[in-house]
């Protein structure tokens, strides 16, 4: 009896331990990325690092076009995806028969496992050229062939999270709806919408964070030239990321140099974008548990 | 234009969308397998490249991806598991459990590159583990964790309260109560989990770059302390920095990584349904 | 009326929980062994916070103020190295939902001894019939020990708790409104199994109607709003109930 006392004793404390990996890791993934990263910051002035040129090899580290061009690709993305997203959301929650819902949702989640390489593959190889011949563009690699195939990336995100907060609405508000003498569209736009939309502004922004993360796709198809993003046509135009100016770049710098330690600030500078963005969907989450679990008792 | 008219217009819009939105999938996965088929061989599974990658088979980067993924579900399942399991069964709501909540989300939502540039300067450069499968592992091991715990402490959680009451009151403990009765009936859940997790893990490229991924090796990797070839990363190279490749073969492997992928996301889609039907509740 | 042996000494015990939902207030209170004792009353009374103190289940809930004594044989149960999982060996329990683990109705009834460590079969199988004798359903479930518990009808399910419990040869057995779910037949069946019961085992019960107290019951409790009103044996107290809200509440002036 003894022997299985502390058996257990011992199982309940590394699953106590494991319980508390989450904060030692993120703690760790942000010590890593300070350590590499703050030298940067001392080692090349921060006006300089506001610069609009990003040409290592000249000791020019101007991260400008960099931001600029992953808040391009993004929002452009966003533009997309949230307004298709929360439309497919609608349909599947509220509109579709069962049959539709169930070959809807399977394909839903087939989007979302397809690997960013292979979506980014097909990008460069069947969508770019598409987009260079539609658009009597030079090349096909531009900004506008990223945002579209990182919409679509988003879009499973969206769809499901936003999906579940329709889904949580009760069938009571819907009802009541109807008793009033709204048809089921004016219902949807009325009521259900606005009671989930705390969920669905997580959902949104569960989006926007995939999108900015999202590296290898953007690689593939966005032809990878640091400009500065200052016109419209600039969407048509090759354009850089943050996240592809890591992956493109890291494999070719001296361990310890100037160039290695911007790489590491800019990964840096995604930590915390998305940290904050993280943040905030999680903020929205917990009030909307407290918000219907009074709409419950 | 009365209400039943807009109502009408707007169900068909909605509709459109939504055909709009999947339309793409049978374009991607059909074109993908319409034109990678033709280099489905045997020996394209079964064979090293040759010719500079431009013939020959993608064995290595086969069995390189296997290694990876298995390497990420020793490093994520325990840890993974157990902390759901804390977090179902006996994390209490204190300011610490919150903190586990936020970091949890917050690793969810940490951009797969970024991951990398960690595991390079941790595992790699700090521990001087070098590019290795046991460095891409780890870091593979980290980017799955969210996700593990989060099914799995919503598969323990939706275990009814019910069964651990009967267990106590015949004298259970609760490790005992979780063993023999709550962890059983949350197996399929957790696995559904664990599984969407690996399909992830697998085709991801990003993390492996800078710890672990390479672009030809002559041999298959003896030690974990070795690089490895692995899918995602070989169908990134010869599809940017390989001239003269030929379409087939880059179709060919992408084929060959999105079955891989698409099997699991199939597998645990069938036991996530059979479960619901099958519960004991 | 001579008093019978003094099984659990409830002895001026009150309880909040963290939410100050309900609670107990200063119980003092004999369970006599070997009889019927009927702890009744309107609902949130305190009287299922009092069974689940009785095996300490409300350990697992958040209480924020326990005082006051409860002994068993003599013994304070909740002092420091008490012995809980031997407890709840020994005092068993039937919830009011009829709820079966998630197993076969064999390993319903030896789930109890496995986590004692018993493992041999003969011991087991002894286990198993002598329960369901017990508890009347031998008959009905000889042939089916191997089917799914959750298969079995609500008042066998609630029977099969009842030779769960009784499968760890316990001292007392507490039931908790064990019939609110059943239908009269099989409500009849469990109060006829519990007259049988009480020769060997000492049976708290609380029931879910004045009507089915005041047909078992040898000792009475009336609970109400954490306090414990009045106590005696059955048949005086609900032919002639000393305190005034004791008679409304047989009488249904008030539920």
């Amino acid at each position: 009896m003894q022997k299985k006392r502390s058996f257990e004793f011992l199982i309940e404390r590394a699953i106590q331990v494991s319980g508390i990996s989450a904060i030692v890791l993120v703690a760790l993934i942000f010590m890593f990325l300070l350590r590499e990263g703050i030298p940067a910051f001392f080692q090349v002035p921060l006006d300089k690092l506001l610069a609009t040129r990003w040409y290592p090899i000249e000791g020019r580290f101007g991260l400008l076009p960099l931001i600029l061009g992953s808040l391009l690709v993004t929002l452009s993305a966003a533009l997309v995806a949230m307004p298709l997203g929360l439309l497919t959301a609608i349909f599947i929650a509220e509109i579709a028969p069962e049959w539709a819902r169930n070959l809807l949702k399977p394909l839903v989640e087939i989007l979302a496992g397809i690997p960013s390489v292979v979506l980014g593959f097909f990008g460069m190889v069947a969508i770019a050229p598409l987009v260079r011949t539609v658009l009597d563009i030079p090349t096909g690699l531009t900004a506008f062939t990223g945002a579209l195939l990182l919409a679509w990336m988003a879009l499973p995100t969206i769809v499901s999270v936003a999906e579940d907060a329709l889904d949580a609405v009760p069938n009571t508000y819907r009802d009541a709806g109807l008793a009033l003498g709204l048809t089921q569209w004016q219902t949807i736009w009325r009521i259900v919408v606005p009671a989930a939309r705390s969920g669905i502004l997580t959902a949104m922004m569960l989006g926007v964070g995939r999108a900015i993360g999202e590296t290898m796709t953007v690689m593939m198809v966005t032809g990878n030239a640091a400009r500065m993003p200052l016109t419209v046509d600039s969407l048509f135009r090759p354009i850089r990321t943050m996240t592809a100016t890591i992956a493109a770049e890291m494999g070719e710098v001296a361990n310890g140099s100037t160039h290695y330690h911007v790489l590491f600030a800019i990964g840096l500078t995604l930590f915390v974008i998305t940290f904050i963005i993280n943040m905030l969907a999680a903020a929205f989450v917990f009030r909307q548990v407290r918000r219907s679990e009074r709409v419950m008792s | 234009m009365n209400r039943q008219q807009t109502q009408r217009l707007g169900f068909i819009l909605v509709s459109l969308v939504a055909v709009l939105v999947i339309l793409p999938i049978f374009f991607i996965v059909g074109s993908i397998v319409w034109r990678g088929l033709p280099a489905i061989h045997w020996e394209f599974i079964t064979r090293y490249p040759t010719h500079g990658m431009k013939a020959g088979g993608i064995l290595p980067a086969i069995v390189g991806t296997f290694w990876l993924t298995l390497g990420t579900a020793l490093v994520s399942v325990p840890i993974g598991v157990g902390a759901g399991i804390y977090l179902a069964e006996y994390a209490q709501d204190t300011p610490l459990t919150r903190a586990i909540r936020i970091a949890i989300i917050n690793l969810a939502g940490i951009p797969s590159v970024v991951y990398g540039l960690f595991g390079l300067g941790l595992f790699v450069l700090f521990l001087g583990f070098g590019t290795s499968i046991v460095a891409a592992s780890l870091t593979l091991g980290i980017m799955t964790l969210p996700v593990i715990i989060s099914t799995t402490e919503e598969a323990v959680r939706s275990v009814p309260q019910a069964f651990r009451a009967i267990s106590i009151s015949l004298g259970g403990t609760r490790w005992q109560t979780i063993y023999r009765i709550v962890l059983p009936q949350a197996l399929p859940g957790i696995m559904t989990g664990i599984i969407l997790g690996l399909e992830r893990a697998a085709g991801e490229t990003a993390p492996i770059l800078f710890t672990g991924a390479a672009f030809f090796l002559p041999r298959l990797p003896h030690s974990i302390f070795d690089q490895t070839m692995a899918l995602p990363y070989h169908l990134f190279v010869i599809s940017t920095q390989v001239p003269g490749m030929p379409v087939h073969i880059q179709y060919g492997t992408a084929l060959i990584l999105l079955t891989f992928v698409l099997s699991m996301n199939f597998i645990a889609t069938m036991i996530r349904s059979r479960y619901r039907r099958n519960r004991a509740w | 009326m001579e008093q019978p042996p003094v099984k659990i000494r409830i002895e001026n015990f009150s309880l909040r929980y963290s939410d100050g939902v309900e609670s107990l207030h200063h119980i003092t209170l004999n369970i006599y062994a070997n009889q019927i004792n009927v702890l009744f009353g309107p609902a949130g009374g305190g009287k299922s916070s009092l069974l689940r103190a009785i095996n300490r289940l409300n350990d697992l809930v958040d209480v924020s103020e326990r005082s006051g004594r409860i002994l068993l044989d003599g013994e304070d149960i909740y002092a420091p190295g008490y012995d809980v999982i031997a407890l709840r060996r020994r005092v068993g329990i039937v919830f009011a939902r009829p709820v079966s683990l998630p197993l076969s109705v064999y390993r319903n009834l030896t789930y109890g001894l496995e986590l004692a460590g018993v493992r041999n079969k003969t011991l087991l199988d002894e286990a198993v019939e002598r329960s369901l004798r017990q508890a009347a359903l031998w008959d009905e479930m000889k042939d089916r020990l191997h089917d799914p518990a959750y298969t079995l009808s609500g008042g066998q399910q609630q029977r099969l708790s009842l030779a769960r419990s009784l499968a760890l040869q316990p001292e007392v057995i507490m039931l908790d409104e064990p019939t609110s779910a059943l239908d009269p037949i099989s409500t009849a069946k469990i109060e006829d199994t519990l007259q049988e019961l009480k020769q060997t085992y000492t049976i708290i019960i609380v029931p879910h109607n004045v009507q089915q107290a005041a047909r078992v019951a040898d000792w009475a409790s009336f609970f109400l709003q954490s306090e414990l009103i009045e106590h005696g044996p059955g048949h005086t107290l609900f032919l002639n109930p000393q305190d005034k809200r004791t008679e409304d509440y047989i009488a249904g002036r008030f539920g």
